[in-house]
């Protein structure tokens, strides 16, 4: 059972009290943008197998959105942040850095 | 590798010499340097396809690469609901296709893969679903898929363990379709397996596609654990591994990779001769030959390329089910399982050309795709034979760019 950590209310929440909601950090595109761009923007979500970056919400907490690191071939979780970055923190990048040296690093 | 049929006289021959004269079912011949077709993936999709290139058009030189074992990925792994009702013409065509040529595919394939069209019902159980199903009956209707709206009363008869008066979801009728079932998974794979082995085909097992080779913008070959290994066409049929496969080759797929779980309880006499889909709670069921009930829900939420999922939708499946068929409360769950499923946005698969030259993808069949292995090969084999194929043209992966999506959202109901 996944377990996340609320940046903000700092409860250990297991995954029944967690809502998901896919792939952070995306760009927003909208008028003015190319038919390309704003075809990623609603449907090309990153898919990777290993280290992976996401909004959950603290549903049945504090129902507050957050975002979270995770493997996705081992389920293991290298940390949360709070929902207002616009990338993730360098000291979390240095961290899954470490733990797994092949990754290419944050695009 | 040449095909002994099967039948009543070779078992007849066989037990003279005590059975010892049965040879293996398919080769495992190590990779030859090139082939005019590589399929990645000996799911039922990938074989099918290369199935279908040889008995449709000739295709012989092919190969199936596979990273696991035979059937090893969903296609072992699944719930094998075979159905075709579903919203939009397109699909309607592909899925009624599927079903049509699982009606005689033990013959076609000389191996016997149990096609049971037992009949399926999908419960309406609140009147957005009810008004949802007619809809679906009314297209059905007109696409020649032989779907129709039946009331409590007869879902009752169909169905006696139901409980069909709730208390929060009542049955209020059910979208019926007598020629839906089910057939046993492993054998649909094992049976085109030997067919193309038959034709002269590689299935090679244990070997995994690590990278794909181009140059020009035209594919060349793959590099995999058994080396490198050429071809002038490659069909990516991986289904839950279809994003890492694309990467490979430089491009993207509007895919996402989720768990989905499914379980069976001890076996028990028969008690369901049906098949039955409760989307509003979440959950299906029915019973294996060996009396087993095959019971499944929904996918997890997040992304997961591990096999497992989480308990608490398993739990949620089984407490949804319990309300409906009130006498499984004290069965005992024998196993449980997980694959990974490849979801697009608007539920519908992608058999589509690719921005590399020579590359074709068959994905996005998500929580549904075992009904349609042989309508997926015989159009994703026309695709790559021919370069279109009129069961395909819809599901090219640029419809979402272009915003003409086969939204199968409603049909697709609960995952199966
Ligand atoms: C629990 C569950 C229940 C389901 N219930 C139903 C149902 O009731 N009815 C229904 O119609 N559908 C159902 N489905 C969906 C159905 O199982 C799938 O849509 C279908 O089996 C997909 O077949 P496939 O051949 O595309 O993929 P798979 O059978 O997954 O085959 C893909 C193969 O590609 C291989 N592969 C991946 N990467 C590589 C690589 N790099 N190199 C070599 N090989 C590779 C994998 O090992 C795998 O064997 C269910 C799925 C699950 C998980
Ligand atoms: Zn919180």
């Amino acid at each position: 059972m996944l377990t996340l950590e609320c940046p903000y209310c700092g409860v250990k929440a297991e995954e029944t009290e967690l809502q998901a909601g896919g792939e952070a950090h995306l760009k927003r595109y909208g008028p003015g943008a190319s038919d390309e761009e704003f075809e990623g923007y609603l449907f090309m979500r990153k898919n990777p197998k290993g280290v992976h970056f996401e909004r959950w919400r603290h549903a049945y907490g504090c129902g507050k959105w957050f975002l979270a690191a995770r493997c996705t071939a081992t389920l293991e979780v290298f940390g949360t942040y709070p929902a207002q970055s616009t990338q993730p923190p360098v000291d979390l990048q240095a961290k899954i850095k470490a733990k797994r040296p092949n990754w290419e690093g944050y695009k | 590798m040449a095909m002994r049929r099967y039948s009543a006289f070779a078992i007849a021959k066989e037990a003279m010499s005590y059975h010892l004269g049965w040879e293996r079912a398919w080769g495992s011949p190590a990779p030859k340097k090139k082939y005019d077709v590589i399929i990645v993936g000996a799911g039922g999709h990938g074989l099918a396809t290369a199935y279908y290139l040889g008995k449709n058009y000739g295709i012989t030189n092919v190969a199936i690469i596979e990273k696991g074992w035979l059937g090893g990925g969903n296609t072992g792994r699944n719930t094998t609901i075979i159905r075709s009702n579903y919203l939009q013409d397109p699909s309607a065509a592909i899925y009624e296709k599927a079903r049509s040529l699982y009606e005689t595919m033990s013959q076609d394939l000389n191996y016997n893969v149990m096609f049971s069209p037992r009949g399926l019902l999908m419960l309406g159980q609140t009147e957005h679903e009810v008004r949802g199903y007619k809809r679906t009956v009314y297209a059905n209707n007109l696409q020649g898929v032989a779907t129709e709206w039946i009331s409590p009363a007869k879902v009752k008869e169909l169905v006696p363990i139901i409980n069909i008066d709730g208390p929060r979801y009542p049955v209020l009728g059910a979208l019926y379709q007598a020629r839906g079932g089910t057939a046993r998974h492993d054998a649909v794979a094992w049976g085109y397996a030997r067919a193309c082995s038959g034709m002269g085909m590689d299935v090679i097992q244990q070997c995994e596609v690590t990278g794909v080779r181009t140059e020009g913008g035209k594919v060349v070959g793959v590099d995999t654990t058994k080396g490198a290994i050429d071809c002038d066409k490659l069909g990516m049929v991986v289904a839950g591994h279809a994003s890492v496969l694309a990467e490979q080759a430089g491009f993207r797929l509007p895919i996402e990779s989720l768990a989905l779980q499914a379980m069976v309880s001890e076996p028990i006499k028969p008690c369901m001769d049906v098949v039955v889909m409760a989307n509003t709670v979440h959950g299906y069921m029915s019973q294996s030959d060996k009396g087993e009930m095959v019971i499944g829900g929904g996918t997890d939420g997040f992304n997961n390329y591990t096999q497992r999922g989480s308990f608490h939708h398993i739990e949620e499946t089984v407490r949804a089910l319990i309300e409906t068929f009130p006498m499984i409360s004290r069965l005992k769950q024998l196993r449980q399982w997980g694959g990974i499923v490849d979801m697009t946005g608007d539920r519908s698969p992608i058999l589509s050309k690719t921005p590399v030259e020579g590359i074709f993808v068959n994905c996005g069949w998500g929580t549904g795709g075992f009904k349609a292995i042989p309508g997926s090969g015989w159009a994703m084999a026309e695709l790559m034979a021919r370069g279109q194929s009129p069961l395909t043209e819809e599901f090219s992966m640029y419809r979402f760019r272009e915003g003409k999506f086969i939204d199968e959202s409603v049909a697709a109901g609960v995952a199966h």
